[in-house]
C-alpha cells in the first residue's frame, strides 16, 4: 500500500465514497438477502412473508418446467460458450497474421456486442423464420426440397437462440484474445523461429498456451453471459414453442411477474446466484488476491 | 524451395476464411437494411439478400410513429424518447459516482477500501434476476415504481460496480507522486481530484460514458419489469411491436424497428470504437 494515506482529513474520502457504497451494498447485498427470504416465504401473487422453509425449492426442483430450464442451461450453455470461445480464438489467431485490414475487419467482427440483444433476436428471427426466411431464400436459390423449420420446432429451436448468441458473442472472445496475444513478447516467437518451428506449431505449443490467463477470464465472463441470458430468448422465442426454450432467467421472469408465484421465482433466482458465484468467486478471489 | 508461392497459398486461405466470417457477421444487417427498404410485396416476392426493386422509407416512417406495439399504434417514438431521457441522466449520474468512487479507491486508500471493493465487484457478475422481486416493492415504497424515475435510480445502482471497477484500475496506473507532491504544495482532496487527476481522466471518461450509454441504452430486463405504461424504453417497445400479432406480419417494419432501436449504439460503436473495446477488454481483464 504505497498510497499516500495520512491525509490532511482522513475522514473525508470516506464520506465522500460511504453515500455510493451503502447504496451500492444495500442494492447487492441487502436486495439479495431479501430474495433470498422471498424464496422461503409462502408468496404467491403478492409477497407474504409467512416462513415456510425450503417448500419453494422442494416445488421448484419438482417443477416439470424448471427441469426443462435447467436442461436447456446446460445444452445451451455448453454449445454457446464453446462455440463462441472456438470462434473467437480462431478469429483472433488469424487476425494475429498481420493482416493489412486489421482494423476494418476486427470493427466488423465486433459491432454485434455494440446492439441490443433484442435486435439481433427480432433480426434472426426474421431471417430464421420458415416463411419467408431463410427457407424461401434456398427455394429461390434452386434447393426446392431444402426445409428449415427449427425455430418453431420444439427440439431445434434452442440451437437458433445459440447460433445468434455466438453471432452476438463471438467478436467479444476475439477482442479478448487479441489483446491477449498482443500482450505476449515478440521475442519468444523469434526464438522459435529461429528454432525452425513452424507457424501452427508455435501458436499450439507457444502462444495459445501462455494465453491461459486470458482463456480463464473470458471463459467466466462468457459463462456468466450464458447463465443471465434472457433477453435473447425473449425476443427470439420468448421460451416457446411452448416452454421447449426456456432458461432459468425466463423461468424466473414467467413465475413471478405473469404466473403470480413469487416465491417460486425468487427461489429460481437464487438457484441462478449460487451458480454464477460458483463460478465467479473463485476468479475474482484469486484475481484480488494475485493483485496484492 | 518453395516457400513463396506456398505463403501466397497460404494467404488466399487465410484471406477466403477471414471474408467469410466478415460476410456472416454483416449477414444480418444487410438483410435488415434490404428488408427495412422494401414493401411487403417486394418482401414476398424477393428474398432475404435481393434488393429492392423500388426502395421505399415507408416501414422506416411507420415503425417511428404508427407501428402497433401492443393495444397502442404510435409507432417507436413515445419509446424511443423514454429511453433517450432516462440514459442521458443515468449515464452521466453513474459515471460521475464511478470516478469519485475509484479516485478514493486507487489514491486515498483506507483500512477495508480493497475488500470494499471488492464486494462491490460481485455487482458486476451477480445475475439481476435476484434483485427484481425486492426492488420493485423499493420502488413502490419511494412511489417512483413504473416510471422513469425508478428505471433511472435502478440504472445507476445497477452501473456503480463497473463504473468503480473503470476509474479505480485507471487511477491506480496514475504515478502517486503526483498526488503526494501536490499534497505538499498545500492541495486538498478535491483540488487534486479537480486539478491533477480529472484532466488526466480523458480517455477513461469517454470509455465509462460510452460503456454505461451502450449497456443502459441495450437493457431490456429491467425496462420490462420495471417500467409502467408510458415509461416504456426502446428494447421494450422494440420486443412488444416484433411479437404483436397482426393479421399480416410485416417484417419490413420489424427490421425497421430493430434499426432504429440500434442505430445510436450503432453510431456510438463506428465513432469511438476503440474506447468501446477498451471498455469491453478492462471489464474483463485485471487493470
Amino acid at each position: 500500500m504505497s498510497a499516500p494515506s495520512t491525509a490532511p482529513a482522513p475522514w473525508l474520502p470516506r464520506l465522500v465514497v460511504a453515500p455510493s457504497f451503502l447504496l451500492g451494498f444495500l442494492f447487492i447485498y441487502g436486495l439479495i438477502a431479501w430474495n433470498g427470504y422471498l424464496s422461503l416465504s409462502a408468496s404467491r401473487l403478492l409477497p407474504n412473508y409467512e416462513f415456510v422453509g425450503l417448500a419453494q425449492y422442494v416445488n421448484l426442483f419438482e417443477n416439470e418446467r424448471f427441469h426443462v430450464a435447467m436442461k436447456n442451461m446446460a445444452i445451451f450453455g455448453v454449445l454457446f460458450v464453446g462455440g463462441a470461445m472456438a470462434l473467437g480464438l480462431l478469429l483472433a489467431v488469424l487476425l494475429d497474421q498481420k493482416i493489412r485490414a486489421e482494423g476494418v475487419l476486427r470493427t466488423v467482427y465486433l459491432y454485434p456486442m455494440a446492439i441490443s440483444f433484442i435486435v439481433t433476436g427480432t433480426a434472426w428471427k426474421w431471417m430464421l423464420n420458415p416463411g419467408l426466411g431463410l427457407e424461401h431464400l434456398m427455394h429461390r436459390w434452386g434447393f426446392e426440397s431444402f426445409t428449415f423449420g427449427w425455430l418453431v420446432d420444439p427440439d431445434k429451436a434452442l440451437y437458433c437462440i445459440v447460433i445468434a448468441g455466438i453471432w452476438q458473442s463471438a467478436g467479444f472472445v476475439m477482442a479478448l484474445f487479441l489483446a491477449g496475444l498482443r500482450g505476449i513478447d515478440e521475442s519468444i516467437v523469434k526464438a522459435a523461429q529461429v528454432d525452425g518451428a513452424s507457424l501452427p506449431r508455435i501458436y499450439w505449443r507457444i502462444l495459445i498456451p501462455s494465453l491461459r490467463p486470458v482463456f480463464f477470464s473470458t471463459l467466466m465472463v462468457v459463462s456468466h453471459l450464458a447463465i443471465k441470458s434472457f433477453d435473447l430468448v425473449m425476443a427470439l422465442t420468448a421460451g416457446g414453442p411452448g416452454y421447449a426454450t426456456d432458461l432459468p432467467a425466463t423461468f424466473m421472469y414467467a413465475m413471478a411477474f405473469s404466473r403470480g408465484q413469487i416465491g417460486l421465482g425468487a427461489a429460481a433466482a437464487t438457484v441462478m446466484l449460487a451458480t454464477v458465484a460458483a463460478i465467479v468467486v473463485p476468479y475474482l478471489y484469486s484475481e484480488l488476491r494475485a493483485r496484492r | 524451395m518453395s516457400s513463396r508461392p506456398r505463403m501466397t497459398w497460404h494467404r488466399l486461405l487465410l484471406w477466403t476464411v477471414l471474408l467469410l466470417w466478415a460476410a456472416w457477421f454483416l449477414a444480418p444487417l444487410y438483410v435488415m437494411v434490404v428488408t427495412s427498404l422494401k414493401d411487403m410485396q417486394q418482401v414476398r416476392e424477393g428474398h432475404l439478400l435481393s434488393l429492392p426493386t423500388a426502395p421505399t422509407l415507408a416501414a422506416w416512417a411507420k415503425a417511428w410513429s404508427s407501428a402497433c406495439t401492443g393495444v397502442d399504434c404510435g409507432g417507436l417514438k413515445p419509446f424511443f424518447m423514454n429511453s433517450v431521457l432516462m440514459v442521458v441522466p443515468a449515464v452521466l449520474l453513474s459515471t460521475a459516482l464511478g470516478a469519485l468512487n475509484g479516485y478514493v479507491l486507487a489514491k486515498w486508500r483506507f483500512p477495508g477500501s480493497e475488500t470494499m471493493f471488492a464486494m462491490l465487484l460481485f455487482g458486476v457478475f451477480m445475475p439481476m434476476q435476484v434483485v427484481l422481486l425486492p426492488m420493485s416493492q423499493v420502488l413502490g415504497w419511494l412511489g417512483i415504481a413504473s416510471s422513469i424515475w425508478g428505471l433511472m435510480l435502478v440504472h445507476i445502482l445497477a452501473g456503480l460496480p463497473s463504473t468503480t471497477l473503470f476509474f479505480r484500475n485507471y487511477y491506480v496506473g496514475l504515478p502517486d507522486e503526483l498526488v503526494k507532491a501536490a499534497m505538499l504544495d498545500g492541495a486538498g482532496f478535491w483540488q487534486i481530484f479537480w486539478r491533477i487527476v480529472l484532466p488526466l481522466s480523458t480517455p477513461i471518461v469517454v470509455v465509462t460514458l460510452i460503456w454505461q450509454f451502450t449497456a443502459i441504452w441495450n437493457d431490456f430486463l429491467y425496462g420490462v419489469v420495471f417500467s409502467g405504461a408510458d415509461s416504456k424504453p426502446i428494447t421494450v417497445g422494440l420486443n412488444n411491436l416484433s411479437n404483436t400479432s397482426s393479421s399480416v406480419k410485416e417484417y419490413n417494419v420489424d427490421m425497421a424497428a430493430a434499426l432504429i432501436a440500434a442505430l445510436p449504439t450503432l453510431i456510438v460503436y463506428v465513432l469511438a470504437g476503440k474506447y468501446f473495446v477498451r471498455g469491453l477488454t478492462a471489464g474483463a481483464v485485471k487493470g
